[in-house]
């Protein structure tokens, strides 16, 4: 990563966008106040969910911050792959199973056993703007592997309306980003599956959202 | 600008603004550690809120008239942003709806160019007009009506009422165009209309039983309402003659369109917020709500104070025409 430009693209462009343009209404923000190791996973909509996630932390743990970012989707070009790598400063992922899910998520291990904060979209896509997917099981791997990290579970909503997918231009709303209270393994793969779903629809029902269709 | 060009009036009234401000600080302290058992944040939290914007409106209002216009401008934005974000909004409409946005660069540059005629009309004619087109070239008719009927009403409420307050800054008077008038009639406006929302609380809260609009505002009384114009425009006869062009009478008059005004505005937020079930329309002034919460009044005030003055002075420029692109 390269720290200094991350910094001012995150203070003088990705905040300016977040906080102003569009504007932030976050619930329990007092939830969020931790330090490294820690999985943070949200539902995905957006090429803004990332960001917004980085946007919740302060710029001094910048350094820290490391979004999971599918490898055929941001390592498409040099410039793309440059850009994720030293400035957003994503873990890819490979998508493809074919070198076993085991190593698969090995780059995360190790960000995690570095003390880093990883965020993680478990829907492993953005798909319909606003509309929530099941989430895939790689997450409970990680938790089991990792059982003393926290995962804290955040809802999203009207960032697929700011910029759903297959869509360039940003259209104003606020965003609201619920943050719920952080669960840890349990010890068997479904319970924690579930715990971790009930939780985001828990934190879904605190909003009343108006129709958007 | 500058607050020492501000004429002597303008500057006696911002003083007097932060002296109430200290003094509800001072209150609200007093209370909280009189009685430490009560729950004063709200309180708290609202005066806090109340030295924010008092601080970042007059601010804005003394740098210079370019930064007064986007400090307007920026408050359409973020209120249009929370209303866009709180009514059902179709999803084909997000090419519109941006467009809605665009509206309120240019009404504001229409204000800053001082050219009347095209303030008066941009948004009640040209954007009615070219909302509903962008919509029929995206071709979803589904939802039509409510759509191009719910963007509307919002931009005439938070684009089109609200530049009214803009505009009233840059008034000049045809036989004094250099009296500098337009910070006086704004800071009136402003002030009178944020007090009357007080006073019409503060009289609601130890006087009001008979209540007024039930179904919409259960807390709104009759006392609230009476006690809230008669004190607004009692402080209207008074502030007006010196702070405005206004003379005693005109401004009695003044303070009757702001606190009946007021109240309707508040009113008509409160039967929005009703309709889509929500307490408040954001969570960006704490203790207040969001910025709609806060200007609700404002969206009545500022129009019909604005069209009130225009109609009693003859103003310097700005008929259709007088500037030509």
């Amino acid at each position: 990563m390269n720290h200094t430009l991350r910094f001012l693209f995150f203070a003088s462009v990705v905040r300016p966008i977040l906080l102003v343009i569009c504007g932030l209404n976050v619930r329990h923000r007092e939830r969020l106040r931790f330090d490294g190791p820690a999985l943070v996973v949200a539902n995905h909509n957006s090429h803004l969910d990332a960001l917004t996630l980085i946007c919740l932390f302060p710029l001094s743990q910048l350094p820290k911050l490391r979004p999971v970012g599918a490898k055929d989707y941001f390592f498409r070009n040099r410039w793309l792959q440059w850009f994720s790598t030293k400035i957003l400063g994503i873990i890819p992922l490979d998508r493809d199973m074919k070198s076993g899910r085991r190593n698969l998520l090995t780059p995360i291990s190790d960000a995690l056993q570095a003390g880093e904060i990883v965020f993680l979209f478990p829907e492993g896509t953005r798909g319909e703007p606003e509309e929530r997917a099941e989430f895939k099981t790689g997450i409970a791997h990680l938790a089991k592997r990792h059982a003393e990290v926290p995962v804290h579970p955040i809802f999203f909503h009207g960032l697929g309306k700011a910029l759903p997918k297959g869509e360039a231009l940003l259209v104003p709303f606020f965003l609201d980003v619920f943050v719920g209270e952080p669960i840890h393994w349990s010890g068997n793969k479904s319970e924690f599956m579930e715990q971790l779903t009930c939780q985001m629809t828990a934190l879904a029902a605190e909003g009343s959202f108006p129709a958007w269709d | 600008m500058g607050f020492f060009a501000l004429p002597p009036a303008v500057q006696w009234s911002i003083a007097a603004i932060f002296g109430l401000l200290i003094l509800a600080t001072i209150i609200v302290r007093t209370l909280a550690a009189v009685r430490p058992e009560a729950d004063w944040s709200e309180l708290r939290q609202r005066v806090n809120s109340w030295w924010l914007m008092v601080v970042v409106f007059t601010t804005a209002m003394v740098l210079s008239r370019r930064i007064s216009l986007a400090f307007f401008a920026f408050v359409s934005f973020m209120a249009l942003k929370e209303l866009l974000s709180l009514i059902p909004t179709r999803r084909a409409d997000r090419r519109v709806l941006f467009w809605a946005y665009l509206a309120i660069p240019v009404q504001y540059y229409w204000v800053y160019v001082e050219w009347y005629g095209m303030f008066i009309i941009f948004v009640p004619v040209y954007m009615f007009l070219l909302l509903p087109f962008r919509m029929v070239l995206i071709g979803e008719t589904e939802g039509f009506l409510r759509a191009a009927g719910t963007l509307h009403w919002g931009l005439m409420i938070t684009v089109f009422s609200v530049s009214h307050a803009a505009f009233l800054l840059i008034l000049r008077l045809k036989d004094k165009p250099d009296d500098l008038v337009g910070p006086g009639m704004v800071l009136m406006l402003v002030v009178l209309t944020q007090l009357n929302d007080v006073c019409q609380f503060l009289w609601g809260k130890s006087l009001g039983r008979r209540k007024i609009v039930p179904k919409v505002s259960p807390g709104k009384t009759w006392a609230g309402f009476v006690g809230g114009v008669v004190t607004t425009t009692a402080i209207a006869w008074f502030v007006g003659p010196l702070l405005t062009p206004l003379s005693a009478q005109q401004s009695l008059i003044a303070g009757l369109i702001i606190g009946i005004g007021g109240f309707i505005g508040d009113v008509n937020i409160s039967a929005l917020k009703r309709d889509l079930k929500v307490k408040d329309s954001g969570s960006l002034l704490p203790g207040h709500g969001g910025i709609l919460d806060r200007i609700d009044s404002l969206t009545y005030t500022a129009p019909l104070f604005f069209h009130y003055v225009y109609w009693l002075f003859d103003w310097h420029t700005f008929g259709a025409g007088a500037i030509r692109l």
